[in-house]
């Protein structure tokens, strides 16, 4: 039986790690993110995990310390924000390469300079070519479901790689929302025990990890990684399967709003997405056929997946909440784009750079991306690849 | 104190084949470390000389676990290995009779310099650990450049001796204060010439129930610039002039481990070694004095911290 609980995005997230019990985290603080290790802490301090939370000195050793207690051999844990990623950046790459299935809990905030602590996803798409699978979260109760998800992905005997979680910071990590709570032992039984593969404790089976890895070898064993990513896309559907027969609730690569029948569409991730749904609904009342696709796998990038499903739309615009300043376009832009241009007919691509530095995505500034989207339809011609909305002038 | 005839019947789980210089000072604490000791050992290594030439893939020096992730995160690398092993054992997982202890190394860039945070970090923590820095003065693998462990007018090639500029002109770090300074149980400094010495140390720092650190001077053959047939003799004179100093720190107590009777000049450490062959020169000699200056210094205080930290008579 389910429980109902009001609570913020970072205790939904802490509550699930508390129910999965790793063996061993290490964090540090940094805003956003700090509460899911606040919260965590005190089921630490009252015994209720058998979690050894390592409170180490920055998040380059948070991420170093869980490179060796992953490879050591158990089930590892992390959170952080922007900046603290950065820093992890190094490891980041490493925890891939080593091929160590580490959840790590990321509440999305912008990245310095200017110092800002509020949302946007500069830092986990700045991390998309990290070798870490991604799963992004709309509100609480998605971050919350995909905590559970991403234990199982990454530690896939087919799969072995490091998953992050992402959500909005403050706009989710902050705000109170209802959310359902799995029981431990169902958590337990779907996450399962973990099974350790090549652990430095393994003392009588030894082995060495982190070789110099010379040009005889080094990219067999990237492609090796490669690989690895290759399996996770079935993985995800399969986890999603169990955990829907679980729970009742579905997940998949995307979510599609209203897209079957649609003629325009918005590409949104996590909880800018709550606010496009509803001002689609408005459009529909209106008469306007559009529909929205909310990403929740953007590494692995299920492409051909994302194009069949906006392939039969007249014009797409493509929301990036970060800039890859000097590209002709966002990176879920370029992304999407590129995933469409082997159709026959495809629908036009516009991108918009939105709410950098957590300001707000609101009513207005959707409508203005649908009306414009309405004008693309009909004439088929735009007038700015890319452009800046949500800001002054 | 260890005696030699036993420690060489125990088994090399250290093995030759690695890609170290004839000559390296480091090879001989690895040696050493699974000599003295029974408890099982993981090994965690900084990049740097000793990790890059002894797991060349698919071939590795390590009969015994051993992990390697990145430059400067060695005691943080073996912090979370550590953290591992007390989990598991906490929850049943490793049978209660295996005990196991966690070594981390790191060259004196990955110690002194990059990874000083993640030492102090895993020092102040407690976990059950031993940092090994092999000290040898200078980023060595990297191709001899100056780091904070570099002696004062050494020649590096990022502090060359120029015609205006002889050497590196700055004084090498106190680590081995730096981590006593942390009040672990056990800090010492040691040096690959003296085996005895450091083979006591390495038991000791072993049977901490916590962190312990040793500062260990290694050799480089080519950055300082000696023969291969050298280095034992060079590092040993760099305890008979004092610029390398054996001491230990045991629960605050420090104790001078070798004191010379007849402490010879600095010069005559430096005068074998080619990174010191421009203080030969007579508009050099200065620099020289300094060095002179600034180790017997050193000496004075650690005499006079022998002195201070002597628990009192009963």
């Amino acid at each position: 039986m389910a429980k109902i609980a009001a609570t913020t995005g970072n205790s939904a997230i802490a509550y699930a790690m508390k129910q999965i019990n790793p063996d061993v985290c290490a964090a540090y603080p940094i805003t956003p993110s700090t509460q899911v290790m606040e919260d965590f802490s005190t089921f630490v301090a009252d015994g209720l995990v058998n979690t050894n939370l390592v409170t180490v000195e920055s998040e380059h050793s948070a991420m170093s310390a869980c490179i060796g207690a992953a490879a050591a051999g158990g089930r590892v844990m992390t959170a952080t924000s922007a900046n603290g990623m950065a820093l992890m950046w190094e490891m980041l790459y490493i925890a891939a390469g080593m091929r160590l299935p580490i959840t790590l809990a990321l509440v999305n905030r912008a990245l310095s300079a200017p110092i800002n602590i509020h949302c946007d996803h500069s830092d986990s798409f700045g991390a998309r070519d990290t070798g870490w699978i991604q799963l992004y979260s709309e509100n609480a109760q998605e971050a919350y479901d995909n905590m559970f998800q991403a234990v199982r992905i990454g530690e896939h005997m087919d799969v072995r790689l490091p998953v992050m979680v992402m959500q909005d910071g403050f706009i989710i990590s902050h705000s109170i929302d209802r959310i359902e709570y799995l029981e431990d032992e169902e958590v337990q039984k779907f996450i399962g025990p973990f099974v350790p593969q090549y652990a430095l404790l393994d003392y009588d089976n030894p082995v060495t990890l982190g070789s110099l890895d010379l040009q005889d070898y080094y990219i067999e064993h990237k492609r090796q990684q490669a690989e690895a990513m290759k399996h996770v896309p079935q993985v995800v559907l399969d986890v999603a399967r169990d955990f829907e027969r679980l729970t009742g609730r579905s997940y998949g690569f995307f979510e599609s709003y209203r897209l079957e029948d649609a003629e325009i569409g918005i590409v949104i991730v996590n909880s800018a997405a709550g606010t496009a749904k509803d001002i689609i609904d408005q459009y529909r009342q209106k008469g306007i056929r559009a529909g929205l696709l909310k990403p929740r796998l953007f590494r692995p990038f299920p492409a051909t997946e994302i194009a069949q499903a906006l392939g039969h739309l007249k014009a797409v615009t493509v929301m990036d909440r970060l800039d890859s300043f000097g590209a002709q376009a966002g990176p879920l832009a370029m992304e999407i784009r590129s995933a469409l241009y082997d159709l026959k007919q495809r629908p036009v691509v516009l991108s918009k750079i939105y709410g950098l530095g957590g300001r707000d995505f609101e009513e207005q500034h959707c409508q203005y991306v649908l009306d414009e989207l309405v004008q693309v339809a009909k004439t088929g011609t735009y007038q700015n690849l890319c452009e800046y909305i949500t800001h002054r002038d | 104190m260890a005696n030699l005839k036993e420690l060489s019947k125990k088994p090399d789980l250290f093995t030759p084949g690695h890609r170290l210089c004839a000559g390296c000072g480091i090879p001989i604490i690895p040696k050493l470390l699974y000599k003295v000791t029974d408890y099982d050992i993981v090994v965690a290594s900084a990049t740097g000389c000793f990790e890059v030439a002894t797991t060349i893939y698919p071939y590795t020096s390590w009969l015994k676990p051993f992990v390697h992730s990145a430059f400067e995160n060695a005691a943080a690398t073996i912090s979370g290995v550590e953290a591992m092993y007390q989990s598991l054992k906490k929850q049943g997982k490793i049978a209660r009779e295996r005990k196991m202890k966690f070594v981390a190394f790191g060259g004196d860039g990955g110690t002194y310099d990059i990874g000083l945070q993640s030492l102090s970090g895993a020092l102040e923590r407690g976990h059950d650990i031993v940092y090994i820095c092999y000290d040898n003065g200078a980023y060595m693998n990297t191709g001899i450049q100056r780091s904070s462990a570099t002696p004062y007018g050494a020649a590096t090639t990022t502090s060359p001796a120029g015609k205006v500029i002889p050497g590196k002109m700055q004084k090498r770090k106190d680590l081995t204060s730096i981590a006593a300074a942390h009040h672990v149980e056990f800090v010492a400094q040691t040096a690959v010439s003296h085996w005895n010495d450091l083979a006591t140390k390495l038991q000791k720092a072993l049977d901490v129930d916590g962190p312990a650190f040793l500062n260990v001077l290694s050799p480089c053959v080519p950055g300082w610039m000696i023969g291969s047939d050298m280095s034992i003799e060079v590092t040993r004179l760099a305890v008979e002039t004092c610029y390398w100093p054996l001491f230990e720190v045991d629960h605050g107590v420090l104790k001078l481990n070798y004191k010379p009777k007849t402490i010879l000049p600095v010069s005559e450490w430096t005068k074998i070694q080619g990174r010191f062959r421009h203080l030969a020169k007579p508009e050099f000699t200065h620099v020289l004095a300094e060095l002179q200056r600034q180790t017997d210094e050193n000496w004075q205080y650690l005499l006079q911290q022998e002195q201070l930290t002597q628990p009192p008579a009963k």
